[in-house]
């Protein structure tokens, strides 16, 4: 039977393929003694040569299709299947407790996995995950329960999931993944701007795309409309079919714009940068014609790990972004950590209101040597191409005065050791806290530039927490506050001849775009999928009416009177 | 039994794949095999045993071989040291 789930649109564009469930399986099971423990025995054997004839057909699949660097992790698992170290105390335990196979494997297993995990060295922990996958592995057959190879997936798919982290996303195979949905998340949800940098179709928030949907169920995911269609009739897929094809029409029509500026209908032009979080984000920027990067999220460098990221590897990435921009400027934001983003290894106290919390800046200036690390390969990287360094979360000019204060400090100790430094290096700041938006104009006379971000800036200004889906109707980006407040922050800046620009959802929005333009936003940085589209509404529309829309729509009362006035005006 | 010391020279000591080719080679002999660092030994059978010893950069080694086909696992054990650069 067909239906229809309904979920937020998170990334544009529309698949068709059949579903792949990325969904743990149920492991669970008690402990019980067993009469026969040589024939337990057997059954725990048997259950290891199944797994390892599957992981020996995983491994030379993964050599062909994947290359010989992801087939090593499965050579791992074999040797780890292999290893007489952890095989014969499990048998012991079967046959002297006589247990299930079960509970000695668990029971074994995890002891391995606590060892590896207390080590002090990365590698050594990255073996407590490879303990893990293969006992799931052994476990699921003993428990004759399906285990997952989302590495392996050798079909288009479109993956249902409940969430999907930045460790599920790594392990999937890109080239079959032809969209997403997933139960939870929003707009601005790691799984959504994943979905974004991989320029694939994804609905989140569906609430119940894995309790609907079962493996091997056509979907359709309409990333264009927020709709997921399960099991659609020849009709449907038929209209979806056509749309997709419009979509990959227009999609071509943007692609006309690829090196062209962003100039308004009367000749104002704006830089249209974009958002990434690696090096390997730039193609996509390349392709999308982004005239720069206007937020480089480095706290990836620092997840997914368990230690921090040498000086090294930082100065490695900061330079490839660098040289990969060929002189376009490049707003790297300082590490951005804590709150909601966890990284295990810093060991962070938890806390109550994480959005509130010892995050971002405020743990940098704790945590000065951190700091530093970043800011020394920031500094080495200066001299490949247009650095230009932002602090995130500063609330007042005391926490702006002493971060700038390290930076220089940082500085002239690479100089004294002979290290080249480029001169002409900006230092900004993110606006996402009302209280600096309110103090700006005192802000513009020691700041360079101005970045607003707006998905925090309008959960702290409208006091609801972005990550919860009840408060959601508060998430309300042209509530007239946060455009007087926005208004404010680009004034502020021009007073003092410098610039502004933005770096949230916002900023690539078709009913934010015109009253930005109306204000005299500079810059506009965005996922990269969205500059297109952008530059082309950019074209059609006139700075000088964009600036009368936006004196009017300041002059409103509600989030909802914003958006029809400015429907209105520009006919969407 | 047999018996041979190395000197690990590999910059990141015994790790990832030369843990991995050790085992694969030790695997393959019946004798049993031992490797010895600071005075712990564990079976070269074993990648979590290997592992868990943390050999690094300059470390002594010794490698012990028991069984009917001793000399022959030592000295492919010594090859492949050899071949991958570790030792």
């Amino acid at each position: 039977m067909s239906s229809i789930l309904k979920g937020i649109a998170a990334s544009s564009g529309i698949a068709i393929a059949k579903a792949y469930r990325l969904v743990e399986p149920d492991l669970s099971f008690k402990e019980t003694k067993v009469d026969n423990p040589g024939q337990e025995v057997e059954r725990f054997k048997e259950a290891i040569s199944v797994s390892m004839s599957e992981l020996e057909a995983i491994r030379d699949r993964a050599k062909v299709e994947l290359g010989d660097d992801k087939a090593a992790i499965f050579e791992a698992h074999l040797l780890v299947l292999n290893d007489p170290e952890l095989l014969g105390p499990i048998e012991e335990k079967i046959k002297q407790d006589s247990v299930n196979a079960e509970a000695a494997l668990k029971e074994t297993a995890d002891m391995f996995v606590s060892m590896f995990e207390q080590m002090d060295n990365e590698y050594m922990k990255e073996r407590a995950a490879d303990i893990r996958d293969v006992t799931k592995r052994v476990l699921s057959h003993l428990l004759d329960v399906k285990v997952l190879n989302p590495s392996m997936i050798s079909e288009e798919v479109i993956v249902i999931s409940e969430d999907l982290t930045p460790s599920d996303t790594a392990q999937l195979n890109r080239e079959f993944v032809k969209g997403f949905t997933t139960n939870i998340g929003g707009r601005t949800s790691h799984s959504a701007i994943m979905a974004r940098s991989m320029e694939i179709p994804a609905v989140v928030g569906t609430k119940e795309a894995t309790q609907e949907i079962q493996n091997g169920d056509l979907v359709i995911v309409d990333g264009l409309n927020g709709e997921v269609h399960v099991n659609p009739t020849e009709e449907v897929v038929e209209q979806y079919k056509d749309e997709a094809r419009r979509f990959a029409d227009q999609k071509a029509e943007w692609a006309k714009l690829v090196d062209e500026k962003s100039v308004t209908r009367d000749g104002h032009h704006v830089e249209l940068a974009a958002n990434i979080g690696t090096p390997a984000d730039l193609e996509g920027v390349r392709n999308n014609g982004g005239e720069g990067v206007g937020l480089y999220r480095t706290e990836f460098l620092y997840m997914g790990r368990n230690e921090l990221p040498t000086e090294e590897e930082q100065f490695e990435s900061y330079k490839a972004v660098l040289e990969g921009m060929d002189g376009k400027p490049v707003v790297v934001r300082t590490l951005d950590i804590g709150g909601d983003k966890e990284l295990p290894y810093l060991d962070l106290p938890h806390e109550m209101n994480p959005f509130l919390g010892f995050r971002a800046i405020r743990l940098c200036l704790e945590e000065q040597d951190l700091f530093e690390v970043q800011l020394r390969a920031l500094l080495r990287a200066s001299v490949y191409g247009n650095l230009k360094i932002m602090f995130p979360m500063i609330s007042n000019l005391v926490e702006f005065r002493k971060a700038k204060g390290i930076l220089l400090d940082v500085k002239e100790q690479l100089i004294q050791e002979g290290v080249n430094v480029s001169d002409d290096i900006e230092v900004g700041i993110m606006v996402e806290i009302p209280s600096t938006a309110v103090l700006a104009d005192q802000f513009a006379k020691e700041v360079d530039f101005f970045s607003i971000g707006t998905n925090d800036l309008i959960q702290y200004t409208m006091a609801a927490d972005r990550m919860n889906e009840r408060v959601s109707y508060l998430y309300q980006p042209y509530n007239p506050a946060i455009l007087r407040l926005i208004k404010m922050v680009i004034d502020a800046s021009h007073k003092e001849g410098k610039w502004t620009g933005m770096c949230g959802e916002m900023a690539g929005d078709e009913i934010a775009i015109p009253i930005l333009l109306g204000l005299g936003l500079d810059e506009f940085s965005m996922s990269a999928t969205s500059i297109l589209p952008a530059r082309t509404q950019l074209k059609n529309l006139s700075k000088s009416d964009m600036e009368t829309l936006a004196q009017e729509v300041l002059t409103l009362s509600t989030n909802e009177e914003v958006i029809s006035t400015v429907e209105k005006a520009i006919k969407l | 039994m047999a018996q041979k010391q190395f000197t690990v020279k590999a910059e990141t000591g015994i790790h990832a794949r030369p843990a991995t080719l050790l085992v694969q080679t030790a695997s393959k002999f019946n004798s049993d095999i031992q490797l010895e660092f600071k005075g712990k030994k564990v079976n070269l059978k074993s990648i979590m045993g290997v592992m868990s010893l943390g050999v690094g950069k300059d470390a002594e080694i010794v490698i012990y071989a028991e069984g009917s086909d001793e000399q022959e696992a030592l000295s492919s054990l010594a090859e492949t040291l050899n071949n991958e650069g570790l030792a």
